[in-house]
């Protein structure tokens, strides 16, 4: 099913995919989101698919992804048992599950009372109540220059609104799982995500995304949170694809002042990568936190671009992402700091480390800093580096085989990230999985 | 126990060690001194096993074992500990975890069960006194931001915890005050048995004033070029190396 055709497959199949989901509107398509739509399809048509000549996609070659087909409308009868076959150990919490992109009711579960947390598919919200949609639709996420976040905004059809009513602490964790069922055909999905947090608020979220199958998987998501005044957002990203899915990820994220918004993306396992994590302060005593662990093997590639956007003054930002390279895989690292010419009282630190296990693997790191104010605490800081060999003989002198020695000085390098991930059944889950992947390197 | 013949061993092209013969039995401690660049620490390190350096000639027998045909935890299974000179700091993996998966490692070579958590906690204590080392410091990332007093008493601890027949000690006084210095013999001394022999690699007097070597030898260019006992290590502190240079130079050019 791997089917290969000339090298624009998608793009033609995609456009043919819009123009049929037009001819369906019904006279609907006067409406505001539809015109959005039309408008990012045509942004679409018009910037194609980034080549690697386009500055933000110089190390991330999409060329392998677009010769090929996806369906994006797989009928997939993945049921309970299925599901055994990938747990989550101690999963609990609000848990909403998307096969293909499409809301499974059935297995999911939202346990918060809805007074403090409403949780719809996007499809019922696009349905039922437009107008919610319409006050956010294409209003964060950049669907002008960017043709996936384009292509999303075209397309998607399906994915999670979230919204936490003010003042309201919601303690389970809203846990959404993306499942690519992949066992029979390659298939595509382009899940689209609106979570809008009242003021005051806090809450809990993640996604964790999950490939099942050995055919292709595209993913093609986007995340939009808005982020109330004084409200507190804990904001998790966990992928375990398999290498033969492309996942390509934009997370818009608009905070008012006084919000704390915190973010850990770890991504386990993944053919191809791609996470926009893209964070704007627009308010004053803001917070942000952003954390990033990567463990990729063989021949995977991980591509972490995050922007942190500084308008306002007196606000804080702290980034530290971490990765693991074995084999023949590569990393990207590109972190934009703007703090804008209002922003006085700026703190942004940005940190970047690397271990590099092999001499095959590549890591490439670009920290971008562009500063406006005069009055303003910025630094970056990047390292790509190969395991100690004296601390690894100073273990072996103690007893601990070499291969031993290795997986304790990565797994205690992965640490400080790990630690960051405050849902029980994530945290268990990743580090878990990284013990996995270092078993077998 | 330990026999060293003809050792040869370099480092790239350098040639360190040139012939180093030395016989160690159990329960002796054997004080090994010697000017800077002698090959004091390569024989501390060859010894450890330490891949940097490259056996060209010669053979170490441990117990009736081939000792360098073992791989560096295979030795400190066997029973050889290496005191470092620099104790290297490994963030995030804290002292506790890091003993308890040697110590397990090297029961289980000996087809040993793992110590459960009380057992190990209960020898983690015992060993901790030895060195007045503090539990705290051992919760935290191995020797990381340890002074410089603390890494060795750390490294004295490890030794305790690991009970080895044969302990080297690398230039352990250096960078150590005297109360350091006092605390850190006192804790090897109180290790000191009839089956438990040490190496201690040392550039001054000072530390064999409280771990009373039964044997002094001077290393000289990569050989052992005299040894004693400990009046030894009193004529080279009130003499210093230049006499014993001299005589071995002036019969290199004889």
């Amino acid at each position: 099913m791997n089917s290969i055709e000339n090298k624009d497959s998608l793009k033609a199949h995609l456009i043919a995919d819009f123009q049929l989901s037009q001819a369906i509107l019904n006279g609907k398509s006067t409406m505001p989101i539809h015109q959005v739509r039309s408008e990012a399809m045509k942004n679409f048509d018009k910037l194609g698919f980034p080549t690697i000549r386009h500055e933000e996609w110089k190390y991330s070659n999409v060329s392998n992804l677009i010769k090929q087909t996806f369906d994006f409308h797989t009928k997939t009868d993945f049921n309970k048992s299925d599901l055994e076959q990938i747990p989550l150990p101690h999963l609990n919490g609000n848990v909403l599950y998307f096969i293909n992109g499409v809301y499974n009711a059935e297995i999911s579960e939202i346990s918060t009372p809805e007074d403090k947390l409403k949780v719809i598919p996007f499809s019922e919200a696009l349905a039922q109540q437009p107008e919610l949609i319409e006050g956010y639709f294409g209003k964060y996420a950049n669907y002008q220059t960017d043709a996936f976040t384009a292509l999303n905004t075209a397309l998607s059809n399906d994915g999670v609104v979230v919204q936490v009513a003010d003042n309201k602490v919601v303690e389970e964790p809203i846990i959404i799982r993306f499942i690519s069922d992949a066992r029979v055909a390659n298939v595509g999905s382009q899940p689209r995500n609106l979570i809008i947090v009242g003021k005051n608020s806090q809450v809990k979220i993640a996604e964790a995304y999950r490939t099942v199958g050995d055919e292709a998987a595209f993913v093609n998501t986007v995340t939009e949170i808005i982020v109330g005044e004084s409200a507190m957002v804990d904001y998790y990203k966990v992928q375990n694809e398999s290498d033969k899915s492309y996942h390509i990820g934009t997370t818009q994220v608009y905070q008012k002042g006084r919000s704390y918004f915190y973010a850990a993306t770890a991504t386990l396992n993944g053919g191809f990568v791609r996470n926009n994590l893209n964070v704007v302060l627009d308010g004053e005593h803001i917070e942000s936190h952003l954390y990033g662990l990567y463990v990729p093997n063989g021949k995977q590639h991980i591509d972490n671009h995050t922007l942190v956007d500084h308008q306002k003054p007196n606000c804080e930002s702290n980034e530290l992402y971490k990765g693991i390279l074995m084999d023949k895989s590569t990393g990207v690292f590109n972190g934009k700091i703007f703090v804008r010419e209002d922003a006085q009282k700026t703190n942004a630190y940005q940190n970047c480390r690397n271990v590099v296990t092999s001499d095959e693997a590549t890591m490439n790191t670009k920290p971008q800093l562009e500063i406006w104010a005069d009055d303003v605490k910025c630094s970056h800081g990047t390292t790509t580096g190969q395991l100690n060999d004296e601390a690894i003989f100073y273990m072996q002198s103690r007893g601990i085989p070499k291969k031993e020695a290795i997986r304790l000085q990565l797994l205690a390098f992965a640490q400080d990230v790990v630690t960051q991930i405050k849902i029980d059944s994530i945290r268990e889950y990743i580090e878990a999985l990284i013990l996995e992947k270092l078993e077998a390197a | 126990m330990l026999t060293i013949s003809n050792l040869h061993a370099r480092i790239e092209e350098k040639e360190i060690l040139r012939g180093i013969n030395l016989e160690i039995k159990p329960g002796e401690v054997h004080a090994i001194m010697g000017p800077n660049g002698s090959g004091k620490s390569t024989l501390a390190s060859v010894l450890a096993g330490r891949e940097d350096y490259e056996v060209t000639d010669g053979s170490v027998t441990f117990n009736g074992k081939d000792l360098l045909d073992l791989a560096p935890e295979k030795r400190a299974a066997e029973g050889i500990f290496l005191a470092f000179q620099y104790p290297v700091e490994i963030p995030g993996v804290t002292t506790i975890n890091f003993l308890k998966t040697a110590l397990n490692e090297i029961r289980k070579y000996h087809g040993q069960e793992p110590l459960d958590a009380a057992q190990f906690l209960k020898r983690m204590r015992e060993k901790a006194k030895l060195v007045k080392i503090d539990d705290a410091l051992l919760k935290r990332s191995l020797n990381e931001g340890f002074s410089g007093g603390e890494k060795k008493r750390n490294e004295i601890f490890q030794m305790a915890m690991l009970e080895p027949s044969l302990g080297i000690l690398d230039e352990t006084d250096s960078g150590l005050d005297i109360d350091a210095l006092r605390i850190v013999a006192e804790g090897v001394n109180q290790l000191r048995n009839e089956n438990r022999s040490f190496i201690v690699v040392t550039h001054y007097q000072r530390l064999l004033d409280y771990i009373v070597p039964d044997f002094v030898h001077v290393l000289y260019k990569g050989r052992i070029v005299k040894s004693g006992t400990k009046e030894l290590a009193l004529e080279l502190e009130e003499k210093g190396y230049d006499w014993i240079k001299n005589e071995v130079d002036a019969l290199e050019v004889a």
